[in-house]
């Protein structure tokens, strides 16, 4: 995979605390055997029930950046949540807050999760609520999130900014590299021989 | 001075990873056939293996129909999926506890069946698709909900690339109140330190309360940790653990059973160990607890009235500023989930429900955790029970906890349901409303037709 030192385009501003992943993507669409369409459903049930919902409104159609408020992706550990959201084109999310499991399967995923303080998070919002066609930068590099005129610091866990930015976001081939260590600890374990 | 979660974290860290994570090996993982089907695909689709086969169990949970398991499925979906599970485990020589209408098998919720069989130890780490994985940290294991893309890496390596944890040690003191549950406690913590109080921490629970509660109550605590946005929550292993684990299937037994014990005992936090966070509750300020909005924060004792401006939840809720949640009148009544469907669950809200009888309006289901479990409680007579006072006696699953099978809320229907969240459309319709309470409380509910004070129905026995 290559690496991700900054992401840009244009952003969908998304308000509300504690967006569940069950909202995100609701449990009849993880009826299936591939993450395929999912997509189609990002939201769905909110979608419906609020015509003006920020993912109905064609304007922030192609964006690909995401602001949202605090406890974005609390809930469910379901994958479904971010894979629908990449595929619908998110390439980044900045927000308050995230859950961990939420943050951690996106950040696999390549989808980095910048949190940012509030009043940065409102400015940008409000920002993108009056002019939708800004183009925001997003540097996962130092964390500097622009946006026309304004300037936000974002935060990545280290770990994760480092692994954007050197390219060692898949975690897989990093596990099975020096294979033998794994096979040590598990040897060390006393339950693992059975006591 | 440290913590059980230290020294299990440093037992199975294999190595500091280039991206500055810890490689952290996995002593168990589980398995269910909603959040798998995609990392099988992916380790076929790169040629990996899965080196320790042995140390993954599966089982189909999420979408299986609770009035038969008869298969083939009659939702094509439900049934591919399963097959889809058989067909991946059978490849890489996983064990299955599948459905089956027999329900003489072990089939039953992923965190249900674990503890269940003994395959949920103190000192593993254990690691499932699934956020209510923390229910297994009642043993004195680490465990904690991942992603399918985690889940491949775990079959690919039997390993995780994580963070550490932050751990705060929640002391719950005193005795609780009769009509006052683990549901209760857990509730009243999450209402206390908010769905994102715990993001970064695991939940020690310790005090004793806790030290008084059976093995099933530490489970329906350790559950909802991550309710309150904690990834992992855990109880320290002590002699109620050993005496739980004690002859269980995949336990050790002879002479391993005295050395694992031995093991168990030296992981326990010790008595000086230092935490990050440290937070008292007591006991007896707990009370009845019911869910009022759409996050398992969202809480009042039942006698309380609800005190809120979020207008969001109000309006989805059909709730006022100010008004009770007791005698919201409810359409559906569930006992089940891995929070709440254990056999003690079933036997205490059957006590209750012995002689009394479901509202009229009021579709009540009992949906025990796993077969075991159903046979146990037919063995005790808990079926005949439930079905002379009106409820519908099921099959082992998730069921209505979030309703990936046919069982339903329908329109804006009400539920009093045991299960652990009440977000917006959790239970299978996108107007539907979630209360969440102890079994015992929906049983009440269930009769009484509405919310109700379970304390009130308890004197009435009593007296
Ligand atoms: S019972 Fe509910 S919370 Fe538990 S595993 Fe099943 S769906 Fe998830």
């Amino acid at each position: 995979m290559a690496s991700i030192t900054a992401i840009s385009g244009r952003a969908l501003p998304l308000r509300g605390n504690e967006l569940d992943t069950d909202r995100i993507m609701p449990a009849r669409f993880l009826k299936a055997v591939t993450f395929d369409g999912l997509e189609h459903h990002v939201f769905e049930d909110d979608r419906k029930g609020n015509p003006n919902h920020p993912f109905n409104n064609a304007t922030y159609n192609g964006s690909a950046i995401l602001v949202v408020n605090e406890n974005f992706g609390c809930g469910s550990s379901r994958e479904h949540a971010p894979q629908g959201l990449l595929r619908w084109g998110i390439k980044a999310i900045v927000g308050e807050s995230f859950s961990e499991i939420f943050r951690g399967n996106s950040a696999v995923l390549g989808m980095p999760c910048f949190t940012a303080d509030k009043a940065s998070i409102e400015a940008l919002q409000a920002l993108l609520e009056k002019a939708p066609d800004t183009v925001v930068d997003a540097r996962v590099d130092t964390g500097v999130i622009t946006a026309g005129s304004l300037k936000v610091q974002g935060n990545l866990p280290a770990g994760v900014r480092d692994a954007f930015v050197t390219d060692k976001w898949n975690p897989t081939s990093m596990l099975l590299a020096d294979y033998d260590t794994v096979h040590a600890t598990a040897s060390t374990l006393p339950y693992v021989a059975g006591f | 001075m440290p913590t059980l979660f230290e020294k299990v974290w440093n037992a199975h860290a294999v190595r500091t990873l280039p991206s500055g994570q810890t490689q952290l090996f996995v002593g168990l993982h589980l398995v269910h056939e909603v959040t798998s089907p995609q990392a099988f695909d992916m380790i076929r689709q790169h040629g990996w293996g899965v080196p320790y086969p042995q140390r993954t169990f599966a089982t189909v949970d999420h979408i299986v129909p609770t009035s038969s398991q008869k298969r083939p499925f009659l939702d094509v979906i439900a049934e591919e999926m399963t097959t889809a599970l058989e067909r991946n485990c059978q490849q890489y020589g996983i064990q299955l506890f599948a459905p089956g209408d027999d329900l003489a098998g072990n089939q039953g919720i992923v965190h249900v069946i674990g503890p269940e069989m003994g395959l949920t130890q103190p000192g593993m780490t254990i690691a499932c698709g699934d956020s209510h994985t923390s229910t297994h940290g009642a043993l004195g294991a680490i465990a904690f909900g991942i992603g399918t893309s985690q889940v491949r890496d775990v079959l690919a390596s039997q390993s995780l690339a994580m963070d550490p944890l932050k751990v705060r040690r929640i002391d719950v003191n005193g005795t609780l109140k009769p009509g006052v549950y683990a549901k209760d406690v857990i509730l009243t913590i999450i209402r206390r330190l908010g769905v994102n109080g715990g993001v970064g921490y695991a939940y020690e629970y310790g005090g004793t309360t806790i030290d008084n509660m059976s093995i099933d109550e530490r489970m329906t605590v350790c559950n909802m940790s991550v309710e309150g946005g904690a990834r992992a929550g855990y109880v320290n292993p002590d002699e109620k653990t050993f005496a739980y684990l004690k002859g269980r299937q995949y336990a050790p037994q002879g002479d391993a059973w005295d050395r694992a014990v031995a093991w168990w005992t030296s992981l326990a936090s010790d008595a000086d160990a230092t935490y990050d966070d440290h937070v008292v509750i007591d006991a007896a300020t707990i009370e009845p607890t019911v869910t009022w909005g759409i996050n398992p924060a969202q809480s009042v004792g039942v006698s309380e009235a609800i005190a809120t401006k979020d207008e969001e939840a109000l309006t989805y809720m059909g709730f006022a500023d100010g008004q009770k949640v007791a005698g919201t009148r409810i359409d559906v009544a569930f006992i089940g989930s891995c929070t709440n469907g254990r056999l003690s669950d079933l036997a205490e809200a059957a006590k209750f429900v012995q002689g009394r009888h479901v509202a009229s309006h009021v579709k009540a289901l009992v949906v025990p955790g796993s077969q075991e479990i159903s046979r146990k409680a037919e063995a005790m007579g808990l079926d005949k029970i439930f079905t002379a006072a009106g409820f519908e006696w099921r099959g082992a699953g998730c069921s209505m906890c979030l309703a990936m099978n046919p069982d339903k809320l329908v329109g804006n229907q009400i539920s009093a349901s045991s299960s652990n969240r009440n977000f917006k459309g959790r239970q299978g319709s996108p107007t539907g409303r979630t209360l969440l309470m102890s079994p015992v409380m929906v049983a009440a509910a269930a009769i009484a037709g509405e919310v109700t004070d379970v304390r009130e129905m308890l004197e009435e026995v009593h007296a």
